[in-house]
C-alpha cells in the first residue's frame, strides 16, 4: 500500500483514469503514511474523515468520466491556508482554536477539482521564518539525515517540504512571501513553484505581507506542478489583486523543448563566500540548459544586494498592519486579565502571549519603520528600491532573456537549533536568492539538480517573465529531465 | 540611526505588544541589527524613482458599491473567545 502515496500527481491520475487503483486507496495510503510518522512533525491537524468523504465523492466523479486532473489526488495543505470548519492558526497560538467559517479561494478551488485534503501542515509561525522553527506546534524535521542528525527541512512552508519529500502525501500547497516556497522545496530534494505574484488569489489566505504573498504548489515533478498551479489558478473577485488574465493550460506546454531559448546567469548572484559546491551546481545547470539547445548569457541584475534590506523594511511593515488584527477580540486567544485591565491591557497581554519572538520582532520593525518621522526614511524608500530591483528585471527580458537561473539557496539544508545564537540577519540571508522575485512579482521554481558532500538535495531556481508560468515550467522541465534527482531519503521514521 | 531602551519601549507600545522591563536592552540591540542591515538602502540613489504598484501594468478592479454579503452574526461570533448577545464582549472602555 505504501508504494502508491509515493506516485506522483501524473501517474496517479492516470492509473486512476484506467481505474487499477481508486481514490479510496490513494487516501488510505497517505493516511497511513501520515500516522506513522509523526516523528517528521509535519502534519498538524488531520482531517481523515474529510479526505475518505472526498475520496469517495473523487472515485464516484472519476467513473462518470467527469475527472480533472487533480480528481482524487490527496495533498496536504499548509496551515496558512483557512479551511471550513477546520483548525487554521498559521501555527501561531494566537489563532488556538480557530476554525474559519470559510474556505480560502486556493483550497475551495483544489476541492472543486476533486482534490483530497489530507489535513494541515506545520509551518513557521505567520510563515516568518526559513527553518521551521517558530511553529507554535515545535520543529518540523526533514525526512533527509546526516550523521543522524536532525535537519531542517527550510520554511515556512516546512511541513509541506517535508510531507512531499517523505511520501505522506502526493503534493502539497504552500505559500511563498520571501522564498518560502522554493527554499523547503531545495532543502529536501522537491520541486516548488512561486507564480507570478496575482496568479492565485490570496482570498482566505491568512495574510504576512500584502504586496509580496502567493501561493504555489509543492510537489514531486515538474509536470506535477504544471498540473497543480492549474487547479489553484485563476481571477477571484474577492482578492482585488488576483489577475484577470486567463489561465493557460499549463501542462500542455511543457513540451521539453527549450531551443532558442535564452538562459541569464546573473553575476551578482555569485555571493562571497558562496560554498563551491553551490557554484559547481550553478555552473553544471547552465551546461544542462545549454546542451538542451538554449543560449546562455551573462546578465547584470545590479540591484540584487539591496533586495534583502528592501524585503525587511517593506515585509515587516506589512506584516505589522496585517497582524493588528489579532487583538483577543474577533478569533484566536485572549489573555486572562487581572482586576481593573481595560482594552489596552487586553491587547497587549494577549499579543504578548500569542504571539512567538519573531513575529513580535517583525511586528515591532515594521511599527517602527512606518512610524512618524520614518515614514519616508525607511518605507519608501525601500518601495523606490523596490521599484529598482524590478526594473532590472525588466531590462534583462528586455534584452531577450527569457528565463534567468540562479542557485535556489546559499547553503543545503543545516541541523535544527544550529541557528539558535545567530543573530535575526543571518537567518534572513537563507533567502537571498529568492526574495528578489518576491520583490519583483516574478514567477519562480526551484528544481533539485544534484547533492552536496554529505549527500543532501541541493535545488537551482529559475525565474520566469511575469504571467509566463508555462514557459518557465518547461525550461524547469529540460532542466530536471537533464539533472535526473531521483534520490529519496532513507525512511528512518 | 540607534535605537535606545526608550525607543524600544515606545514601540512596543505603538505595536500593543507587552515587553518586560527587564527584556527592553535585548529587544533594543536586535532593532539595532536589523536596522543596521537595512542602512544599506541609504547607498541607491532613489531621486526620481517612482515606488513599485503592480507587476504588469493594472488597474484595480472596480465594483459597484453595494452589500454584497451579510446577515451572519452567529458566523461571525462563532470564534469569538467573549461574545455575548450578539456582540464581541471586552473589558470597560469608558467609566
Amino acid at each position: 500500500m505504501s508504494e502508491l502515496s509515493k506516485l506522483t500527481i501524473a501517474e496517479a491520475r492516470d492509473r486512476l483514469r484506467n481505474g487499477d487503483v481508486t481514490a479510496v486507496d490513494l487516501t488510505e495510503a497517505c493516511l497511513s503514511e501520515i500516522d506513522g510518522a509523526g516523528a517528521l512533525n509535519a502534519f498538524v491537524h488531520k482531517t481523515p474523515e474529510i479526505a475518505l468523504e472526498r475520496a469517495r465523492t473523487a472515485d464516484d466523479r472519476i467513473a462518470a468520466g467527469d475527472a480533472p486532473a487533480m480528481c482524487g489526488i490527496p495533498v496536504g495543505i499548509k496551515d496558512l491556508f483557512c479551511t471550513e470548519g477546520v483548525a487554521s492558526q498559521a501555527a501561531s497560538h494566537i489563532l488556538n482554536g480557530f476554525r474559519p467559517e470559510y474556505e480560502s479561494t486556493v483550497t475551495r478551488q483544489l476541492a472543486g477539482a476533486g482534490a483530497v485534503m489530507l489535513g494541515k501542515l506545520n509551518m513557521d509561525e505567520f510563515a516568518m521564518g526559513s527553518s521551521n522553527e517558530t511553529s507554535t506546534y515545535g520543529d518540523v524535521v526533514n525526512p533527509w539525515k546526516v550523521d543522524g542528525r536532525n535537519l531542517t527541512p527550510g520554511g515556512s512552508s516546512g511541513g509541506s517540504a517535508s510531507a512531499v519529500a517523505a511520501d505522506l502525501c502526493l503534493a502539497a500547497t504552500g505559500t511563498d512571501t520571501g522564498g518560502s516556497i522554493r527554499q523547503p522545496a531545495a532543502f529536501v530534494g522537491i520541486t516548488g513553484l512561486k507564480p507570478t505574484y496575482g496568479r492565485c488569489s490570496r482570498w482566505g489566505i491568512i495574510a504576512f505581507a500584502s504586496s509580496l504573498d502567493q501561493a504555489g504548489p509543492m510537489t514531486k515533478s515538474v509536470r506535477d506542478a504544471a498540473i497543480m498551479l492549474q487547479a489553484m489558478a485563476g481571477h477571484d473577485p474577492k482578492d482585488s489583486t488576483s489577475a484577470d488574465l486567463p489561465v493557460p493550460d499549463f501542462e500542455a506546454m511543457l513540451t521539453g523543448d527549450i531551443r532558442g531559448k535564452t538562459i541569464g546567469i546573473p553575476r551578482e548572484y555569485r555571493m562571497d563566500g558562496m560554498p563551491d559546491e553551490i557554484e559547481v551546481l550553478w555552473a553544471k545547470g547552465a551546461d544542462m540548459l545549454r546542451d538542451a539547445g538554449a543560449k546562455v548569457v551573462d546578465i547584470s541584475l545590479p540591484h540584487t544586494k539591496y533586495a534583502l534590506p528592501a524585503y525587511y523594511v517593506i515585509a515587516p511593515a506589512e506584516a505589522s498592519s496585517n497582524l493588528a488584527r489579532y487583538d483577543g477580540v474577533r478569533y484566536g486567544h485572549r489573555a486572562k486579565l487581572s482586576q481593573g485591565d481595560g482594552v489596552t491591557e487586553m491587547y497587549e497581554k494577549t499579543r504578548a502571549e500569542g504571539f512567538g519572538a519573531e513575529v513580535k520582532r517583525r511586528i515591532m520593525v515594521g511599527t517602527y519603520v512606518l512610524s512618524a518621522g520614518f515614514y519616508d526614511a525607511y518605507y519608501n524608500r525601500a518601495r523606490k528600491v523596490r521599484a529598482l530591483i524590478k526594473r532590472d528585471f525588466d531590462a534583462a527580458f528586455d534584452q531577450g532573456v527569457d528565463a534567468i537561473l540562479t542557485p535556489a539557496t546559499p547553503s543545503a539544508a543545516f541541523g535544527l537549533g544550529e541557528m539558535a545564537e545567530a543573530d535575526p540577519v543571518e537567518m534572513y540571508l537563507n533567502d537571498v536568492f529568492t526574495v528578489t522575485v518576491n520583490l519583483a512579482g516574478l514567477p519562480g521554481i526551484a528544481v533539485p539538480a544534484g547533492m552536496d558532500r554529505q549527500g543532501l538535495p541541493l535545488g537551482l531556481q529559475l525565474i520566469g517573465r511575469p504571467w509566463e508560468e508555462g514557459d518557465l515550467l518547461n525550461t524547469a522541465l529540460a532542466l530536471e529531465t537533464a539533472a535526473g534527482f531521483v534520490a529519496k531519503p532513507d525512511k528512518w521514521w | 540611526m540607534s535605537i535606545d531602551i526608550e525607543t524600544a519601549r515606545r514601540v512596543a507600545k505603538l505595536a500593543r505588544i507587552r515587553v518586560e522591563e527587564d527584556d527592553l536592552p535585548a529587544l533594543a540591540g536586535e532593532f539595532n541589527t536589523i536596522l543596521g542591515f537595512i542602512e544599506q538602502l541609504n547607498e541607491v540613489d532613489v531621486e526620481g524613482v517612482e515606488p513599485m504598484t503592480s507587476v504588469t501594468p493594472m488597474r484595480l478592479k472596480r465594483r459597484e458599491d453595494v452589500v454584497t454579503d451579510g446577515n451572519m452574526q452567529d458566523r461571525i461570533l462563532s470564534n469569538a473567545p467573549d461574545a455575548r448577545e450578539g456582540f464581541f464582549a471586552v473589558p470597560k472602555v469608558v467609566e
